[in-house]
């Protein structure tokens, strides 16, 4: 069941937890999410994205401290983990190759 | 960022989320939720709520749903399994008392399973109205001044419907119904015998009969109009139309307005047909018409009253109380109260006579459920006696139990689930035993009005409620007892562990279960006894090989004419009604003191009917002549009579004139002989004043044969012959009279096979408990009695010493039934009856001897087993 593949929504996800390093919880990853990308998201939809990136073993998670307006419920942080790190630099690289055999002239116009 | 108190979000929200959330997602899902909310508090407190609760419900996904497993209440479930497999361990290891107690208690629980059938259906009585709880009767209750006659009857008068028809205006409908219509009716050649109501217009507002055609409204409204219910119409008209179909009834013809579907079971109102109350009010004149419209006239009227929703009876009690006023207030010698019944207390309700249907009293089911209670209860002593006994045995289990860590109240928990197991269990063969016993409990019970007594998913639910309720009552005591065990103890020294504990108890036990089986023989004997007593009274007239024939309307002495043509017929004789039956009528009668008037039961009979039945005449003799069409002329009075009109002697009497009041019109009489006192109503009544007079055709209702016949049948066949020839609508009956009184005698009879049952019922489960105690007892002297045997004891004196404590018990039981029988049929049961058995030794004694000798076989039955065993093998294995 558990598939390896990094879907998009998945990799944005998984790309922001990277950015936001040790402060990459729940809530703080839709606000990002919503900064950076302009995207709005839901926190459900984030949540289930999470648990199946944890189900895929791309990332890791674990408790901080809690803090009051969580009603001193504790925060669950995220971590890309090594295989996460693999995949994202992966879904790069091909990214990458891709665009360099791109002739220019497909863009002109645009850019 | 502060937190405020008030800013976290409503406790109830919270709960549904940790209701289903896995618990390793819970905290910091919820605390992701509270971070929102106290986000959205800027958008308002509402705002906020409302977007949490629809966050909750977002989240409600297959990840985040806690896995069942992990809930309490599969570890009750865990707990139940692990109890269910010892329980039946258990049983399977101790046959004997697991098959005394479930034999016991499936005999009782299949009674308790038809009890509670035949009690719900009776509860379910006229709920099938749409406005049930909002339709009253009103019934009445009589009292005579002078004769001091009291009469609570369910019918009332025509007069006070109307009265409140015209004065009262909070009520949505109000019908007249009346009892008895009667006809034969025929289309072309096709005739039948229907039997109904009268109905006034609203009949079809009032209650929600079904009508399969025909208006509603309407159906009613006309003289003449008649109501069909679905099978006789079918019968009847077979498939044709019979809506505006012209009927011939024997005087009158009537429209057919409309089919209704067939009367349901459970409804108090039963009949075949349904005839417009006008068609009665329209025929009426003069006096007979002043009568029907009279206030004292509340024999034959029914009348329902429905209230809107919401009602309050108080007004209507309020206006009925001032009309029973107004008119009482006229009256002389009598009062008549009205009361407002609720349909739905009809049936089962208060014991009234002259009801229009179907009815049963509260009183009769709580003697049923009193009676059941008493087998349900012996069966379950049996289980607590037996199981109390055993737990000593089971002293080691619970020890180990309590070791590994079960509590007092598992171990309570694992014993009553032993018994609501066996009780469970035993409902399943209590309901194949229910099915057997059906049909007899049926004939016992619904012999005047059939009953559905199919068992339903309903009553399948009260039937596994009603046999956990029994296993709780049953295993109460032994689960009290041994979780109670001490745990050292149980397990040092499990011989001696308290053997007397509960012995009282179990003792008392089993004296209560003899009592009660001893009551019931006794019960059963005094019953028996009686029905023979009235079957061989001397009624004071002969009724041997006499064959009464109801005429049904037909010519009596054209039909005599008929039948004298047969050989075997030495006599025929004709009457209005069959004395000694319960068949009764009764006019006024006055002598020469216009003021003094006589209640007088009467009957009307031709020449012949006083020397064919033997009637013993003191002074004169029958009447001279028969007659035809004048009025009749002759009476002959009973000496009862005579003694009450203070006629000196029975030789004055003849050719005095006697004038009896037949509805409006005075009959004067000459008395032309005098018969000695005969039991004119049944025997539990006394003697009272009859007088016989003579009748015309139109009064007979009966012929009486007297038949001289060496075979039954044949002539039986003879006379139906005769009658088929001259009736073709009615079904031929005749019955013998001896036949026909041990009917009127059913009572007892029905009385004798309901206790006779209870009681070998009764008797059987008690015998069964004895013998399971027996066993016990005799299994834990076993090396007693070895060494008692060893020593030189003899049989007789080994037989003495173990069956002792048990004889001691049973004298105790028959000390406290005899008495108490004693008291209860000779006070209760047998109290109003004029003529009555003595109860004497014999039936007192025989109960209880019975009961004796059945307990005294299965004691010495073990005892026996016991002692004959070689004392060596019981002593070897020490």
């Amino acid at each position: 069941m558990k598939g390896t593949n990094l879907g998009e929504f998945e990799e944005i996800v998984l790309l922001t937890i990277a950015s936001l390093t040790t402060e990459a919880y729940s809530v703080n990853i839709v606000d990002d999410i919503k900064r950076l990308t302009g995207r709005s998201t839901k926190l459900g939809v984030v949540h289930s994205v999470l648990s199946r990136l944890e189900g895929k073993g791309f990332i890791t998670s674990s408790l901080g401290e809690p803090t009051k307006e969580r009603g001193g419920r504790r925060k669950r942080f995220f971590e890309v983990s090594h295989t996460g790190k693999i995949a994202l630099i992966k879904s790069k690289e091909q990214r990458d190759t891709l665009w360099s055999v791109i002739p220019k002239t497909v863009f002109q116009g645009i850019q | 960022m502060k937190k405020k108190p008030n800013t976290s979000p409503p406790v109830w929200l919270d709960r549904i989320l940790e209701f289903y959330c896995k618990s390793d997602l819970l905290e910091d899902l919820q605390g992701d939720l509270h971070e929102y909310y106290y986000r959205n508090l800027k958008k308002g407190k509402v705002r906020a709520n409302l977007i949490y609760l629809l966050d909750i419900i977002k989240f409600f996904r297959l990840y985040t749903l806690r896995k069942p497993q992990n809930s309490v209440s599969m570890n009750f479930l865990h707990l139940l399994s692990n109890n269910l497999k010892t329980s039946i361990r258990s049983l399977g290891r101790n046959r004997l008392f697991s098959s005394i107690n479930i034999i016991g208690l499936s005999i009782s629980m299949s009674i308790g399973i038809l009890i509670l059938t035949y009690i719900t259906n009776l509860l379910s009585y006229d709920t099938f109205h749409d406005k049930s709880d909002q339709i009253y009767r009103i019934t009445s209750s009589y009292h005579n001044a002078v004769s001091q006659d009291k009469f609570n009857v369910a019918s009332t008068s025509v007069f006070i419907g109307e009265k409140i028809r015209e004065s009262y205006s909070g009520l949505e409908h109000i019908v007249t119904l009346r009892n008895g219509f009667q006809d034969d009716i025929a289309i072309k050649n096709h005739a039948l015998s229907v039997g109904g109501i009268y109905a006034s217009e609203e009949f079809f507002d009032t209650f929600s009969f079904e009508m399969v055609s025909g208006d509603k409204s309407t159906a009613l409204q006309q003289p003449n109009s008649m109501v069909l219910t679905q099978s006789i119409a079918t019968k009847l008209f077979k498939k044709t139309n019979p809506i505006g179909a012209i009927i011939e009834g024997k005087d009158k013809s009537y429209t057919i307005t409309g089919v209704m579907a067939d009367i349901p079971q459970n409804s108090h109102l039963q009949f075949e047909a349904l005839v417009s109350l006008k068609t009665i009010e329209h025929t009426l004149q003069g006096r007979e018409k002043a009568d029907f419209y009279s206030w004292s006239s509340i024999w034959s009227n029914y009348v329902y009253i429905t209230l809107p929703e919401g009602h309050d009876t108080n007004a209507l009690q309020q206006k009925i109380r001032q009309i029973t006023d107004a008119e009482n207030a006229q009256q002389e010698n009598h009062t008549i109260n009205l009361h407002l019944e609720s349909l739905l207390d009809i049936v089962p309700g208060k014991e009234l006579s002259n009801q229009i249907g179907p009815s049963t009293a509260w009183t009769a089911i709580y003697q049923i459920v009193l009676l059941t209670l008493i087998v349900v209860v012996s069966a379950c002593f049996n289980y607590t006696n037996l199981s109390v006994a055993r737990s000593l045995r089971r002293a080691k289990e619970v020890g180990v139990r309590k070791i590994v860590g079960a509590s007092r109240w598992l171990i309570f928990l694992q014993f009553i689930m032993e018994a609501v197991i066996i009780s469970l269990f035993s409902l399943a063969i209590a309901y194949l035993l229910a099915l057997v016993w059906k049909p007899y409990f049926e004939a016992i019970f619904m012999d005047d009005y059939p009953m559905d007594m199919t068992f339903t998913l309903t009553h399948g639910i009260y039937f596994i409620g009603f046999a956990i309720a029994i296993g709780l009552l049953a295993g109460i005591a032994p689960a009290m007892a041994v979780s109670r065990f001490q745990v050292l103890s149980s397990l040092m020294n499990t011989g001696q562990l308290k053997l007397l504990k509960g012995l009282n108890l179990r003792r008392a036990l089993i004296i209560l279960q003899f009592a009660l089986s001893m009551m019931f023989i006794i019960g059963a004997t005094i019953s028996y006894r009686q029905y023979q007593y009235s079957l061989n009274f001397d009624l004071g007239f002969n009724t041997k090989n006499i064959l009464n024939i109801p005429l049904k309307g037909n010519d009596s002495g054209l039909l005599k004419n008929e039948l004298e043509q047969l050989s075997e017929i030495t006599q025929i004789s004709k009457s209005k009604i069959i004395p000694s039956t319960g068949n009764r009528s009764i006019h006024g009668a006055k002598f020469q003191d216009p003021q003094d008037s006589v209640m007088v039961n009467i009957n009307y009979a031709d020449k012949n009917y006083l020397p064919a039945h033997e009637y013993e005449f003191i002074a004169g003799g029958s009447f001279p002549f028969d007659t035809d069409q004048e009025n009749p002329k002759f009476v002959v009075i009973n000496d009862f009579l005579r003694k009450r009109f203070f006629i000196e002697s029975p030789e004055k009497a003849i050719g005095q004139t006697l004038t009896i009041l037949r509805r409006s019109e005075a009959m004067k009489l000459q008395i032309t002989g005098v018969v000695t006192d005969f039991q004119h109503d049944r025997i539990n009544s006394k003697v009272g004043p009859c007088a016989i007079i003579q009748g015309q055709t139109r009064d007979f209702e009966y012929l009486n044969l007297q038949v001289n016949t060496s075979n039954i049948t044949k002539t039986m066949d003879k006379i139906e012959a005769v009658w088929s020839q001259f009736d073709t609508i009615h079904p031929f009956e005749a019955q013998f009279y001896d036949d026909e009184l041990q009917e009127a005698y059913a009572e007892h009879e029905r009385l004798f096979k309901i206790f006779g049952f209870l009681g070998f019922l009764a008797i059987s489960i008690a015998a069964m408990g004895l013998l399971g105690m027996a066993v016990f007892t005799t299994e834990t002297r076993l090396k007693e009695i070895s060494i008692r045997k060893i020593l030189g004891a003899s049989e007789s004196n080994l037989l003495l010493t173990l069956s002792k404590g048990f004889l001691w018990m049973l004298f105790i039981a028959s000390a406290i039934a005899i008495p108490c029988s004693y008291l209860f049929f000779d006070s209760m049961v047998l109290e109003d009856y004029a003529n009555r058995v003595t109860i004497g030794a014999v039936e007192l004694l025989s109960g209880a001897v019975l009961v004796f000798v059945l307990g005294w076989l299965t004691i010495s039955w073990q005892a026996l087993l016991a002692i004959r065993m070689n004392p060596a093998d019981t002593l070897r294995n020490e």
